[in-house]
């Protein structure tokens, strides 16, 4: 579904690819690349060479708040909820970039699921976005992403700075959305061990390189990934 | 009691003239984080264009449109002509240095101040031209007792908190606000959103402008005499109601701008008219000390 081929300064060479209705983990330390593969893809930054494809359509083309009219929604690392717009605001510029395609009805019926998927974003929708807690913020901006009925989501760290409760909720929904609305999804995380328990495919990134990419199954057994990144390292002994 | 009415309504008008000048400035630095230092020109530019409407064929289009309908073609030609200008120089003066930077954007909107000022010399001469008196209406309305309003008083508050009010619906309560809101709060966020940044700069250039252009008619209505130079005055004060009310929401601005009017006027009335720019400036260090984001500051820290 997409393919992302780069040569920015971060990433170099990197070459991956969605298939539809798939959700593929990318798994990196700080500073791997992974926040600026997903700008690349959604074209909040620009590459030297190489292309973006979604279902084959050369996506350099067009500007980047064009994206989101063509079914891609991606949410940002740290949330970035607006903080001094209401929840219910918030949701609603979700939906700006479909506006044209999408009628009043269907925005609406959107928005209750997703309160349906966050009751909690229903209760607090004349809220201050900013006045929500991190787990909230993390909802709503999972939901702002939600709203435009998204092919494909790219979600950047959402368990970042969460309580482990409220990563298992998120990650609830986000096999929810995947399995009842079929949509793709790429998954950024530091996470890994959470990443991969959902995910179909997952790739590593180090230093702006693929090093491993495989099935996700198989990458729970690979020792390298064991190692590095789910914790589960042998002590090395003599 | 008759002075302080009068100082009131004096300070209302004036206020307001504040208000519609700091809103511009207010919109343009929340989308921009730029200070329009041009913005006080943009204000001058309305007035000359106004007068220009009106002095034109020695008072035709008054005589035409009789003497409301004639205010109506000053403001409706300054506000379109501004718009225009002011999405001018926005594609001049500060599309090219974008990428440079801020304080490269800070200088050419100097720039691009003594250009306007200068220009308006160059055209309409460096001495204060007058509003035609026969353009002006007359009369007044009695309140109670012997304290009056003169009717263009009384049209200048109406339609200035008119539009003020009109802006207010447009930015804080519709989708499309919210997306300049939004704009101004996080402009790649925004764009994931589908808002196109270019949209929301038209947005800002053209109707911040267009209200200045409206409190510069107006002005020139309610005081007669204009000069190349008045927009720098109106441009400091309305930038100190910025700050005032908080810069970059537009409630703040309308408020500070408002309130500014109001204090400026009663102190000039009640203790020194000589001194009343001294006040003004240390009501603006007081609110800096207390509340240094302003009246109407930010509602919320952002959280991470």
């Amino acid at each position: 579904m997409v393919v992302a081929y780069g040569a920015v300064e971060a990433l170099k060479g990197v070459s991956l690819e969605i298939p539809s209705g798939d959700v593929v983990a990318v798994l990196g330390a700080n500073g791997a690349g992974k926040t600026t593969l997903l700008k690349v893809i959604s074209g909040l930054m620009s590459i030297k060479s190489g292309s973006v494809r979604l279902m084959g359509e050369d996506l350099s083309k067009f500007p980047p708040h064009k994206l989101a009219g063509l079914g891609m929604a991606h949410i940002p690392e740290g949330r970035k909820v607006f903080a001094t717009l209401s929840v219910e605001e918030n949701l609603n510029l979700g939906a700006w970039g479909v506006r044209k395609q999408l009628n009043a009805r269907q925005i609406q019926e959107t928005k209750e699921w997703i309160f349906t998927l966050f009751p909690i974003l229903k209760t607090r929708r004349k809220q201050l976005a900013g006045t929500l807690s991190g787990g909230e913020q993390q909802m709503l901006a999972i939901g702002r992403g939600l709203i435009c009925k998204p092919k494909i989501l790219l979600l950047d760290e959402p368990s970042l700075g969460l309580a482990p409760i409220l990563v298992q909720e998120i990650f609830k929904v986000i096999r929810k959305i995947h399995e009842e609305e079929k949509v793709s999804i790429l998954l950024v995380e530091q996470n890994a061990r959470k990443a991969l328990s959902i995910a179909n495919h997952g790739y590593i990134l180090e230093t702006g390189k693929i090093v491993i990419n495989g099935p996700a199954a198989e990458l729970k057994e690979n020792e390298h990934v064991k190692a590095a990144y789910l914790g589960g390292a042998k002590l090395q002994t003599g | 009691m008759q002075l302080l009415l009068e100082q009131l309504t004096n300070g209302l008008t004036i206020g307001s003239f504040y208000a519609l000048v700091a809103m511009g400035y207010s919109m343009v630095y929340g989308v921009m984080k730029l200070i329009n230092f041009a913005h006080g020109d943009f204000f001058t530019l309305g007035s000359y264009l106004g007068y220009a409407i009106l002095v034109f064929g020695s008072g035709w289009v008054t005589r035409t449109f009789g003497i409301w309908g004639g205010i109506v073609v000053a403001i409706v030609g300054a506000m379109v002509g501004l718009g225009i200008g002011g999405l001018i120089t926005e594609r001049v003066a500060y599309r090219p240095v974008y990428k440079a930077g801020r304080l490269p954007l800070v200088v050419s909107a100097l720039g691009a101040s003594i250009f306007i000022s200068n220009g308006i010399m160059a055209i309409w001469s460096p001495r204060f031209q007058a509003y035609p008196q026969t353009s002006i209406p007359t009369g007044s309305l009695l309140l109670f007792g012997d304290v009056h309003i003169t009717y263009i008083k009384l049209v200048t508050i109406g339609i200035c908190w008119g539009l003020m009010a009109l802006i207010y619906y447009i930015v804080e309560k519709t989708l499309f606000g919210s997306a300049v809101r939004a704009t101004a709060l996080d402009r790649d966020t925004a764009t994931l959103m589908g808002i196109n940044f270019r949209t929301i700069i038209l947005f800002v250039f053209s109707v911040g402008p267009a209200l200045g252009a409206l409190a510069g008619v107006f002005a020139g209505l309610n005081y007669s005499r204009i000069i190349f130079t008045m927009g720098w005055g109106y441009g400091l004060k309305a930038f100190t109601a910025t700050i005032m009310g908080g810069i970059g929401n537009i409630p703040g601005a309308m408020i500070g701008g408002i309130l500014l009017g109001i204090l400026e006027a009663l102190f000039e009335g009640f203790v020194s008219g000589q001194w009343k720019n001294v006040f003004v400036f240390v009501i603006l260090i007081i609110i800096l000390i207390v509340r240094p984001t302003g009246l109407i500051g930010e509602k919320v820290a952002e959280k991470v």
